[in-house]
């Protein structure tokens, strides 16, 4: 079924931000409603920087964020509504695979028994309902980045950025997490940004995908949107 | 897993790494006399009373030095000193070293040098440079002026008064140097965190205190433990700065550090030692509670 083409809900307009050793220039990007965006680069490009202008990490030189039509530039990250898996998973070291995905519930002072019943169902999806009780330190790389992603979608949020979660992953785990993906991102409609330097992981995951050339993006690919 | 065989070396490999032994062997050696030369003294006053094993104890100079009245206080307010001065250095340690760490801001490297003052700056510089603080104002300005609806009773006294030759002066003395070593074990501790789980945080909903509260600080909970540990070891040791802020009254500003110099000074050597064994056994818990605190499998 394809996807109906409504108005961009992340929209970067002509973002530019110097940092350092690198600049982001002019750089413009659109995701329309409940689409799965890949964005494709090499190492080093920018792809974490923009990834994190977006989640409001880090402050852009000039440009606009823009989602769901409103604008967000100068918003705390706490209140974009973002959910943000990074490359490490960075999961929270003392918490355990539970308590990690019911932390954005319980900073929204959600009652315990809609936390667990979240939980169980997160869990349930991401195949972790028997690591429940485990440390990060306790994980494999995929198990890890399923935790991360469960983290990341505990409160519904309405948009999705993950900076290479599939790095660091074998080719099983890989595919694995890309079917995992695909389905948790159908079923949930969240919108999605994705950045990778992997060109089959950005085919196989991608409604629309973009390329990171020369130090601009470029829309190359629109699959199945109307 | 078995250990890590060691790479083949040649014999000028061995001697470049045998030479290094020694010299390090040398100052620990040094370290190893100190404290030995201490326990034998003690046995040496113990030889010297007749009688069985239990005499020799129970009337040995040395220990008994330890149950005079004065001493007992001295002990008494160390602990109590030792552990208020650590607790204000963590107090202080963790937003300073957190908010150096953190955050970017003019003046950051210096500030950031400032808090080595305290540990470079002679000790009796630290106590002298109190002293005159607490010539000024507010510390200078009787309670009548500053707060008029005090009773009249308070109002002859100021800061000044209440804390300078007083116990307070021993504890403000003891934290301003373990304050700085608190406050670098912190910075260490938090650059040694990486940012990246408090910003995953912030994009969870949790403001900056809560990613503080609730991430960062449950990270830095060995780097706290071994920064109030060492604080208190710091300030267990201190004696320059209480000596001139604080006075070495018996009875009222006397921590052992003061005691080892009192009793030296009429030429009570047995007391003076046998506060000195009893300070080193202290230091010596702290620094395993430390390093057992500090390193992820317990005692390495």
């Amino acid at each position: 079924m394809g996807l109906t083409r409504g108005d961009p809900v992340i929209a970067v307009r002509d973002l530019c931000l110097n940092a350092g050793d690198f600049s982001l220039r002019h750089i413009n990007l659109d995701i329309p409603e409940g689409a799965y965006g890949v964005l494709m680069g090499s190492t080093g490009c920018g792809k974490t920087t923009l990834i994190e202008c977006i989640a409001g990490l880090s402050m852009p030189s000039s440009g606009h964020i823009l989602l769901g039509g409103r604008e967000v530039t100068t918003i705390s990250p706490s209140h974009r509504g973002i959910g943000y898996v990074p490359q490490d998973g960075a999961l929270f070291p003392s918490l355990t695979v539970s308590q990690q995905l019911g932390f954005a519930l319980e900073i929204r002072r959600t009652p315990r028994a809609r936390i667990t019943e979240k939980v169980e169902a997160l869990a349930d999806t991401l195949r972790l309902s028997h690591l429940l009780h485990r440390l990060p330190d306790k994980l494999s790389g995929g198990e890890k980045q399923r935790v991360a992603l469960g983290r990341a979608l505990a409160f519904d949020p309405q948009y999705l950025l993950l900076d290479e979660p599939l790095a660091a992953l074998d080719e099983q785990t890989r595919e694995e997490m890309i079917l995992l993906l695909k389905k948790v991102q159908r079923s949930t409609g969240v919108t999605a940004l994705h950045v990778t330097h992997h060109p089959l992981e950005a085919a196989r995951l991608g409604d629309i995908l973009y390329r990171w050339s020369h130090g601009s993006v470029e829309l190359t690919t629109e699959k199945g949107l109307s | 897993m078995p250990p890590a065989r060691e790479i083949p070396s040649t014999a000028a490999d061995k001697l470049f790494i045998f030479a290094l032994a020694a010299i390090g062997g040398v100052y620990v050696t040094l370290i190893a006399g100190m404290l030995l030369a201490d326990g034998a003294y003690v046995l040496e006053a113990s030889s010297r009373v007749p009688g069985g094993w239990l005499e020799k104890i129970t009337a040995n100079p040395v220990l008994q030095s330890l149950g005079k009245p004065e001493i007992q206080h001295a002990i008494w307010l160390t602990l109590f000193s030792c552990t208020a001065a650590a607790v204000l250095s963590l107090v202080v340690a963790v937003p300073s070293a957190y908010i150096l760490t953190r955050t970017r801001f003019p003046l950051r490297r210096w500030v950031d040098a400032a808090l080595d003052i305290p540990v470079v700056l002679p000790p009796l510089v630290v106590g002298l440079s109190l002293l005159i603080l607490f010539q000024f104002p507010p510390f200078s300005t009787e309670f009548g002026n500053l707060f008029p609806f005090l009773p009249d009773s308070c109002h002859g006294s100021s800061l000044g008064r209440l804390v300078v030759y007083q116990v307070p002066a021993v504890i403000l003395a003891q934290f301003a140097v373990a304050g700085a070593f608190a406050s670098r074990i912190m910075k260490t501790s938090f650059d040694q965190i990486s940012p990246r789980c408090e910003q995953v945080a912030l994009t969870l909903g949790c403001s900056r205190l809560q990613a503080f509260v609730r991430v960062v600080l449950p990270e830095a909970r060995r780097g706290m433990m071994t920064a109030f540990t060492m604080a208190w070891a710091r300030s267990l040791g201190e004696f320059g700065p209480l000596l001139i802020f604080a006075g070495a009254t018996r009875n009222k500003t006397e921590v052992l550090s003061t005691t080892v110099f009192l009793e030296m000074s009429i030429g009570n050597i047995e007391a003076a030692v046998a506060v000195s064994l009893l300070m080193v056994f202290a230091a010596a818990a702290v620094l395993v509670a430390a390093r057992a605190w500090g390193s992820p499998g317990g005692i390495p």
